[in-house]
């Protein structure tokens, strides 16, 4: 091996690791204050995004547990464990509780919130109070959510669809609609922050070409949650309209048209995925960069193919609805318009690959993840083009392979990259260093437990087994098996982080201002940062990503 | 000119920062309220083509004099916050005061009509869901046209009472003579809020009352 930029390497060039921390004399965000009170009411948006991440963690493994139980129901063919009426309830709350309490908040309100302003040079978000409020209704819409599915819960599935939402199912559909109302609009509250933040808080020399990719991910993410959360807000009060009052609007026997409501919760829903998705590609390109010690090949056409995704990704929503009974021709539109998308998102693949090439690759463990990302999203993205098909999704759609296809993109996208951001950035939010060895461990982990268990799902789909139901022929099981025992894997490499990670607080050793070299404002800060990130508002001179190839480690071979 | 000492937050640099910040702001929030009144709009699209004489039908049922009344309320309304604004920024306090004590006094009376308007059409049997009926080749049609109306009118309605407490807020702090909180950044953003209210109603106003219309 020849590769020069060996992490240990690169901690040797900033301070001694059992020095103190340098923190320019002053103490930081985390250690004024240790009270209960100080955080409750705090308005400083990286304790906020402590807030978040605490939150979000809590609500990931309560999704998780219904997983856990929805796989284990899954590995006979029988439906014995369960009854029917409780998986129904079961998948929906693994659904309501993965998208809307973790996967829509997770990067945007943990890392961007943190870094956001870090990395434009700004103290804070433009609207501090706003964003500590946003935290408050996220949690009073979380819990109150969680309230509902636990005591009663829900047998809609997570789209509500229509018909049954509004006029035959028993369950607490009106108070998780509240929940999930209520927790958009701390979406909205989020995203309005972030625009605002972006367009008047950027340092001077800060142009929008400068801007790190993160933050261009993260401001199209805002617009989408702007425009697209209310729409959601509304559909879900109409449902409720016509739940308690019995008018027709969804309901074909009352004169209402199911269908008006699939095309108005999946104009929120399929953007939706874009807001799950486009921060973990920020992510990505923060780290992909870092580890290869290149500048990201470009970087133009990365920012104009994240707004490009966020602009198309609100003309597509009607692929989930081929055989809905929409117009052929409204199919044919929608199914052109999906397979677009898939330009800008491979533009961003084939950018991500090309900064690889020639450069010297270091595979500490927030890279691991970022490379598993490109790999799983591109297998994601690509079985999307088979469900944007409009004949063959007449053949796969409502079977595992639509399952399938959206944890690559969401867990093995979002979530890979989730934690990778997690990994990459946690010297800096916390001053200490996790240890490497172990995080490679979970990211190899994370990788082959999480293909193990979604994989078999493809074949499963393509060979016919429907999704939500909880008995299944016999001839499905071996590759539900094989899907089970990859979530026991996965369920491993996900409780791994929690244990090194909080090691780590205590024991893990300090870490420098920037361990890993990387460009960046917010790494020319102290790491944990000060109350008000920067001692003086730094002033941008260069490009983003302004990475040195080490040519020596190209030429020696 | 405002000569009053701004009160800067500590994330901003600069007043004009804050300002630019809080008015840009208060437009997203505006394209946000905007996106959460679009299925109702996009509801009422879908209705007037697949139940377009029923829609006909049923807009002719409501009451067209009080919805113009109430649209002259609303548009002098927004005159005279505009005014309010204006004036604020000229340093005329207590006209800026009276004008929004007068936006708050026609939003109120805008929903006094709005309730009227509401009682009449309680007692014709054109409430969907408590208290409906209608010509019957037209029922399903007009019964989602009445609940659209009421959806759309009442969420106009909420809005409007946010509106007033905003105002009533702004013109008892001049009031109070409270001229640092009550600034003129803070009173032009409170009327774009207002203005947005109005404008919804002026695409309520045509597509509840004006369709099908022409003609008697």
């Amino acid at each position: 091996m020849t590769i020069a930029s060996d992490p240990e390497q690169n901690r040797a060039n900033v301070p001694r690791t059992d020095e103190p921390v340098a923190s320019s004399g002053s103490e930081n965000y985390f250690s004024r204050d240790f009270s209960l009170k100080s955080w409750l009411t705090t308005h400083d948006h990286k304790r906020i995004a402590l807030l978040y991440m605490a939150s979000i963690i809590a609500f990931f493994f309560i999704g998780g547990a219904a997983a856990t139980v929805i796989r284990l129901e899954l590995a006979t063919p029988q439906g014995d464990l369960v009854t029917a009426d409780t998986y129904n309830k079961l998948f929906t709350a693994h659904g309501v509780i993965m998208v809307w309490m973790f996967l829509i908040p997770s990067i945007p309100s943990v890392l961007g919130n943190f870094l956001m302003p870090m990395m434009i040079g700004a103290r804070d978000l433009a609207f501090p109070r706003l964003n500590l409020a946003s935290w408050y209704v996220y949690m009073t819409g979380g819990i109150f959510t969680l309230l509902a599915l636990v005591l009663g819960g829900v047998d809609t599935g997570w789209t509500f669809y229509t018909p049954f939402s509004t006029m035959f199912s028993n369950s607490n559909v009106i108070l998780v609609m509240v929940g999930v109302f209520i927790v958009g609009i701390s979406s909205i509250m989020t995203g309005l922050n972030f625009i605002v933040t972006v367009h008047t808080m950027r340092a001077p020399g800060m142009t929008w070409f400068r801007l790190p990719l993160f933050v261009w991910a993260n401001y199209a993410t805002s617009i989408i949650l702007v425009l697209a959360t209310p729409v959601l807000a509304m559909t879900l009060v109409l449902v409720g309209l016509e739940r308690l009052l019995h008018v027709g609007i969804f309901d074909p026997a009352l004169g209402g048209d199911p269908l008006l409501f699939q095309h108005l919760f999946w104009f929120y829903s399929h953007p939706a995925v874009y807001i799950m998705v486009l921060p973990a590609m920020g992510v990505v390109s923060e780290i992909i960069p870092c580890f290869a010690r290149k500048r990201v090949f470009g970087y133009r056409f990365m920012a104009y193919a994240i707004l490009g995704i966020a602009i198309i990704g609100f003309l597509v929503w009607g692929h989930h609805m081929f055989v809905s009974g929409q117009s052929v021709y409204a199919g044919m539109v929608f199914s052109l318009l999906s397979f677009l998308v898939a330009v800008p998102s491979a533009i961003k693949v084939f950018n991500w690959t090309a900064t690889l090439y020639k450069g010297s690759i270091t595979f500490t463990a927030p890279m691991l993840y970022a490379l598993g990302f490109v790999g799983l999203f591109t297998i994601g993205g690509l079985t999307g083009l088979f469900l944007a098909s409009l004949a063959l999704d007449v053949h796969l759609t409502d079977t595992y392979f639509v399952v399938a296809h959206f944890h690559y993109i969401m867990v093995g996208g979002a979530v890979m990259a989730y934690l990778g951001g997690i990994h990459f950035w946690w010297p800096k939010i916390t001053g200490r260093l996790y240890p490497e060895i172990w995080g490679r461990v979970a990211a190899v982990l994370i990788f082959c437990g999480f293909n193990l268990t979604f994989f078999p799902q493809y074949l499963l789909g393509y060979e016919g087994m429907p999704r939500r139901y909880h008995s299944y022929p016999p001839e499905f099981q071996v590759l539900n098996i094989l899907s089970s025992a990859g979530a026991s894997i996965l369920a491993i490499g996900y409780l791994l982080p929690m244990f090194y990670l909080a090691w780590s607080l205590f024991y893990g050793k300090r870490a420098g201002a920037n361990p890993w070299q990387a460009t960046g404002l917010e790494w020319q800060t102290p790491s944990p940062p000060p109350k008000d990130n920067f001692d003086t508002t730094p002033v941008v001179t260069e490009e983003p990503y302004a990475y040195t190839p080490q040519i020596t480690s190209g030429l020696v071979q | 000119m405002n000569t009053e000492a701004m009160q800067i937050a500590e994330q901003f640099d600069s007043a004009a920062q804050q300002r630019e910040a809080a008015t840009f702001g208060m437009w997203i929030f505006l394209a946000t309220e905007l996106m959460f009144f679009g299925p109702l709009f996009f509801g009422y699209l879908y209705g007037r083509t697949h139940f377009g004489e029923a829609f006909g039908a049923a807009s002719r049922h409501t009451d067209i004099a009080l919805g113009t009344i109430n649209t002259t309320v609303l548009l002098t309304s927004s005159a005279a916050i505009a005014s309010a604004a204006a004036a604020r920024r000229l340093g005329a306090t207590r006209l800026a005061m009276r004008l929004l004590f007068v936006t708050a006094a026609l939003g109120t009376l805008f929903l006094v009509l709005k309730g009227i308007e509401y009682r009449h059409e309680w007692q014709e049997h054109l409430v969907p869901g408590l208290r409906f009926s209608f010509a019957p080749q037209y029922t399903d049609g007009a019964e989602i046209f009445f609940f659209l109306y009421f959806v759309l009118t009442g969420l106009h309605a909420v809005h409007l009472c946010a509106g007033i407490v905003l105002t009533l807020f702004f013109a008892l702090h001049l009031r109070r003579e409270n001229l640092l909180f009550a600034n003129e950044e803070k009173i032009e953003i409170a009327a774009l809020y207002w203005h947005f209210v109005d404008v919804v109603w002026i695409f309520l106003y045509p597509m509840l009352y004006l369709i099908e219309r022409a003609g008697g």
